[in-house]
């Protein structure tokens, strides 16, 4: 009786969201790849979204009004996301959700940020879940723009504090995607090891371009001749799986640290070899907590499947503080509740989070973790699941900015 | 003559009137009108190229891209306070196209034919990684951004609204129109033509075939650079998509579906094309495979285009055994459509279990309720368009012999 | 030395596998003029078909099913439809296969879905043969360059040795002059589609693990397959040999360089610095670089050579 209950729900969402939904809805536009490239992880976002979604307006909605997510497919392009995010606003979004690429980020702030001025009393905010530019929330930022991730220089602070403490660690190879985000991860890198230990020697730089590189090899050939027992890598998707798949089928024997080595697909094709030594840094994993997540319990049964494993915690802390926010202010309103959720703290399961209202930008609890045996969730049905080695409080990971942001009046 | 002047002039009134008219009056309607005039003064550049002069190149967009990129920076120094109306942009766009084209068709209209064709590919690819290469005048992964409303003269014509913008857009777009028109009428033109049809012959007249490719090819990257400034005005941002295969892929599709052989036709098929890509994947996530069906129909059964679908039925518009004509379309149309319903059917539902299981197999297609998940709604599409093609053979004949008809009359009417 | 072998090692498999995915291409165009834009599409219909018949039949029934599969699909290409498209010329061609790709593309997605099938290498061959300075080479890879060694052979000989192989030679230049002998040109076309789908399939059943089975595996891998064949020369199949190796070869060893012509320049005394004019082009390391490499090697081919390296013939 429930699935034909949520298949006619579904069904008549579709149909809604077809027809236009009713005028007294929030509509809430997301902008990422549904296909391409990038299509695995913007597709497992969508499904996540809607979760989160379903889940509020189940409780009753917000405010009076239920919640609408109409999903747009930008591919990954800066300027098909801008065409996308026209068209979304014209369909009555007044909330634009998007996380795969910073440089799409980049684009649709700065798009963001010139249609708010144009057209005051349509104003429309922009929920970012996922691209960690630091740029965002430091000299380009906008009151606009909420970050729900971790910045690139943040996660390099918790995973270059775990690495100080290694004193196995002595030749670290960086290897980026070449656009903003790579680069700017490789700098963060370079910077805080000079800083934290000095002892360590960078033995190589590298900058791939990105999503092009179909084999990985000669990468990893480089790897080897530099003598490098540690990796670090910020890279996503498709490349991060390349990378492990070249490095493992070489037999190459390094401590890989990363940003997305949960990314779908990346645990599978490392295998047991990297039981211990393929790291990532992330705002939750499956073992962060000793039980599974209610919410992240249901989402597997919702969406079984390996391609399906749930991986975007930081959209149960968006949708937690949106709904917060949205209570807060006592109504919809986009401005009013951009003023209501910045300098905004929340308590949720893994400990307070705060959106800063200098730049935006969330201070959430960091957990850096290795993939190990013998735990009590397993990744992608491999066996092997992640393992704490450190968390880092919310409060710890804020850096500087030097963000100027001008408020609405 | 004055004919073909009333329809211009009735084509400007109706620009000028469209963006007002109630369904196209919106944000996103103006902007799509905006978008078709952009694509149609690229496909027009193409097929200075393609149609006029005979040479395939699979990598236009290079020289729209890199238009828009020498727009886009102008754009960025008048935000900065150089004294310029931004509606002036384009020329920059325009400018920087021409350079683009005039630089590589030196080396590369030495040859014509597949040798070309493959030249300009290795020249778009080589163009495209390069844009990720130099960070500096290309802004790499996300490109360049500038604002159309920030500027110290104006002239009056503020870019605020998209209303605006598409009146901006559209004057350039008829203003290229022309120019390129003018062009396809002066010798250089014409020797264009020439060199197309028999390039050896051209050459025993006296013409250097190369030297009259190499104008062809610095006015296509004119006329694409000046859309691609078009193109910096109205999204105000150029990233590398702007110089992809994809783009110059996509420009070759809107020429030849337009129909190549006819100076508007690549008009037609920009239209088309524009939004095919931007209305239809808002109805279905199989647009791009309606596309590409589309495009092989027309390559097999229609290879002039529809500009040429349009002008074969010119000859017999006027008989009174047109409305015979209509008939046997409208009769043979039944069929067709029921074949167009089995095939949509059968994606739609195949696309929904391929790719957005979670919604579940119940849906919706072309106003019918069908659960995926069970094997009658498939049944009913594999016979719809198995049957439905049957019958649609069984009116050919039928088509057939009201044509000749019309003909007939066609040619009476002229004796 | 040990990065010297090892690049080297990875540039030959590279190349081979270059090789694989264009000895069907340059079979078709060399023989039909046809610039076939859908071949790298084949190629990933070929990965896709072993992924799900390789679930259903086990893998090496599969490497043998998959590749006849796109063969006939190939023949029924040829035989009902772009046969209509050849009096139309070869711009008509070029266009109709450019529109199957997409067709093939969007097919795939309509199938299999838009995310990467787990198209993993199978237990069988997924072991290290052997070890070269530490780095190890698995068995699927050495699998991958005895199928592409034995598609040359097997299509040198093919055209060389055997009579059918010569009258398709003698059809590439002389067509009309071989059916007024009574060679059923015609059928000899529909037999060389097939046999060049059926050679991108079985690159696919390989290709399809080294890479991931996904639909834009075609677009990733297709213009560097027109790279081979152009620089190869056309009409000629020791010259897609030789380009895929050269291609491979480069480009791997290209980013294993870290070095920039601005590095170049320091070394033979010219300062450069940042304020140096052109200094972003001159900055670019060889390793960044690396992609372009193929179609560099193409550019200066066409206008310096058109012909290509070996080629009998001009396109």
């Amino acid at each position: 009786m429930h699935a034909a209950n949520r298949t006619l729900f579904g069904l008549g969402f579709a149909i809604a969201c077809l027809a236009g939904p009713a005028a007294a809805d929030v509509k809430i536009a997301f902008i990422d790849p549904l296909s391409g490239g990038g299509a695995s992880t913007g597709i497992l976002a969508q499904k996540t979204h809607q979760f989160y979604i379903d889940a509020i307006n189940a409780a009753g909605g917000l405010n009076g009004e239920k919640l609408v997510l109409m999903s747009y497919d930008n591919k990954v392009n800066p300027q098909e996301s801008l065409i996308q995010l026209k068209r979304a606003i014209d369909e009555g979004a007044r909330y634009v959700v998007q996380g795969n690429g910073s440089a799409v980020a980049l684009a649709i702030a700065d798009a963001v940020q010139k249609h708010n001025e144009r057209n005051p009393g349509k104003e429309v905010v922009y929920l970012n879940y996922a691209a960690v530019d630091p740029a965002l929330t430091n000299e380009k930022c906008t009151f606009w723009h909420f970050r729900f991730d971790a910045d690139a220089d943040m996660k390099m602070a918790a995973m270059t504090d775990v690495i100080a403490k290694d004193r196995k660690v002595q030749k670290v190879y960086l290897i980026n995607q070449d656009y903003s985000f790579g680069k700017a991860v490789a700098a963060a890198a370079a910077k805080m090891l000079a800083e934290k230990r000095p002892d360590i020697k960078i033995v190589g730089d590298e900058l791939h371009p990105l999503q092009k590189v179909n084999d990985f090899s000669p990468y990893v050939a480089k790897i080897k001749a530099a003598g490098a027992d540690t990796v670090i890598t910020g890279n996503w998707s498709n490349d991060m799986v390349l990378l492990i798949k070249a490095g493992k089928d070489a037999g190459l024997k390094v401590d890989w640290e990363t940003y997305y080595g949960g990314s779908p697909g990346a645990v599978t094709a490392i295998g047991e070899a990297g039981v211990d030594t393929l790291k990532q840094v992330s705002e939750w994993h499956r073992n962060a907590t000793p039980e599974l997540d209610a919410s992240v319990a249901t989402f597997a049964k919702k969406y079984p499947g390996k391609e399906n494993e749930y991986a975007y915690w930081r959209a149960k802390t968006m949708w937690e503080m949106f709904a917060a926010a949205s209570k807060k202010a006592g109504s919809n309103d986009p401005v009013k509740v951009a003023r209501a959720m910045e300098g905004m703290k929340l308590p949720t399961s893994l400990g307070e989070v705060e959106m800063r209202a200098d730049n935006h930008q969330i201070l959430q609890p960091l957990y850096v973790s290795t993939l190990a045996k013998g735990v009590k969730y397993d990744s992608e049905d491999s066996g092997l699941g992640w393992k704490t080695d450190a968390k880092v409080e919310a409060k710890s990971t804020a850096l500087p900015t030097t963000c100027k942001m001008e408020r609405p009046k | 003559m004055s004919g073909t002047r009333a329809a211009a002039v009735g084509g400007v009134v109706a620009l000028a009137v469209l963006p007002l008219v109630p369904g196209l009056d919106s944000d996103f309607g103006r902007s799509l009108l905006t978008q078709m005039a952009i694509a149609a003064v690229f496909a027009l550049s193409f097929n200075l190229l393609f149609g006029q002069t005979g040479l395939l190149s699979f990598g236009h967009a290079v020289y729209f891209g890199l238009g828009g990129y020498a727009a886009i920076h102008l754009m960025r120094a008048i935000n900065a306070g150089l004294p310029l109306p931004i509606a002036l942009v384009p020329v920059a766009g325009a400018l920087g196209g021409l350079g683009a084209g005039a630089v590589f068709g030196v080396l590369t209209t030495r040859r014509a034919g597949t040798i070309f064709a493959l030249i300009s590919l290795s020249v778009g690819e080589l163009v495209y990684a390069a844009t990720f290469m130099l960070p500096g005048l290309f802004g790499g992964e996300e490109g360049i951004t500038a604002s159309r409303t920030r500027a110290t003269v104006d002239f009056g014509v503020a870019l605020d609204s998209q209303l605006h913008v598409y009146y901006v857009v559209v004057a350039w777009a008829l203003f290229a129109t022309l120019a390129m028109y003018g062009f396809t009428r002066t010798p250089a033109g014409r020797l264009c033509n020439a060199v197309r049809e028999n390039p050896e012959r051209a050459e025993f007249i006296g013409y250097s075939t190369r030297r009259v490719r190499f104008i062809a090819f610095a006015a296509a990257g004119l006329f694409a650079g000046l859309a691609g400034g078009l193109s910096a005005i109205n999204y105000e941002i150029v990233a590398a998509d702007a110089v992809s295969a994809q783009r110059s892929g996509t420009v070759l599709i809107m020429a030849y579906i337009g129909g190549a052989a006819y100076f508007l036709g690549p008009v037609l098929g920009a239209i088309v094309i524009t939004w095919l890509q931007s209305g239809l994947s808002g109805y279905t996530s199989a647009w791009l495979l309606y596309l590409g069906i589309f495009f092989i129909v027309t390559i097999l059964y229609a290879p002039a285009g529809l500009a040429g679908l349009v002008d074969r039925h010119r000859a017999i518009v006027r008989t009174r055994a047109f409305g015979g004509v209509l008939a046997a379309y409208a009769l043979a149309a039944v069929p067709l459509a029921v074949v167009a319903w089995g095939v949509v059917l059968a994606v739609e539902m195949a696309y929904r279990v391929a790719t957005q299981p979670e919604l579940g197999t119940r849906m919706r297609v072309l106003w019918t309720a069908v659960d995926a998940a069970s094997p009658w709604p498939w049944v009913f599409a594999v016979a719809a368009a198995a049957g439905g093609f049957a019958a649609f053979r069984a009116t050919w004949p039928v088509v057939a012999a009201a044509w000749d008809r019309a003909r007939g009359s066609a040619r009476a009417v002229a004796r | 030395m040990e990065l010297v072998t090892v690049s080297l090692l990875n540039g030959v498999v590279y190349g081979l596998l270059l090789f694989m995915l264009s000895s069907g291409l340059t079979l078709i165009f060399s023989m039909m003029g046809v610039l076939n834009f859908a071949h790298a599409s084949v190629f990933m219909l070929g990965a896709y078909l072993s992924f799900q018949l390789g679930r259903w039949i086990g893998f090496w029934p599969a490497l043998v099913a998959a590749p006849l599969a796109c063969a006939a699909l190939g023949a029924a290409l040829e035989r009902y439809a772009l046969r209509r498209v050849h009096p139309s010329g070869h711009v008509a061609e070029i266009l109709f296969t450019f529109g199957l790709a997409y067709v093939i593309e969007e097919g795939v997605t309509m199938i299999w879905g838009r995310n990467a099938v787990a198209n993993n290498v199978p237990a069988a061959i997924d072991f290290p043969l052997f070890s070269v300075f530490g780095t190890s080479f698995p068995a699927y890879k050495g699998l991958m360059m005895a199928i592409s060694l034995a598609m040359f052979a097997f299509l040198y000989v093919a055209l060389k040795r055997t009579r059918i192989g010569l009258v398709i030679q003698a059809a590439l230049t002389h067509p009309r002059m071989v059916s007024a002998l009574g060679h059923d040109v015609p059928g000899v076309f529909v037999l060389v589609f097939a046999v060049g789908s059926g050679l991108a399939g079985l690159a696919g059943v390989i290709g399809g693990f080294m890479l991931l089975t996904q639909p834009t595996l075609a677009a990733s891998i297709g213009p560097i397959v027109f790279v081979v064949v152009i620089v190869g020369g056309l009409g000629s199949l020791p010259g897609a040999l030789i380009a895929s190796m050269l291609i491979g070869v480069l480009q791997t060893f290209a980013v294993a360089v870290d070095y920039s012509l601005a590095d170049a320049l320091r070394a033979s005394g010219i300062a450069v610095t940042r304020a140096s004019p052109l200094y972003d082009v001159l900055a670019i390391k060889l390793a960044t670089a690396a992609p372009i490499v193929p179609y560099l090697l193409l550019f200066l081919m066409l206008i310096v050579r058109p012909r290509g390296l070996l080629g009998t013939r001009d396109a």
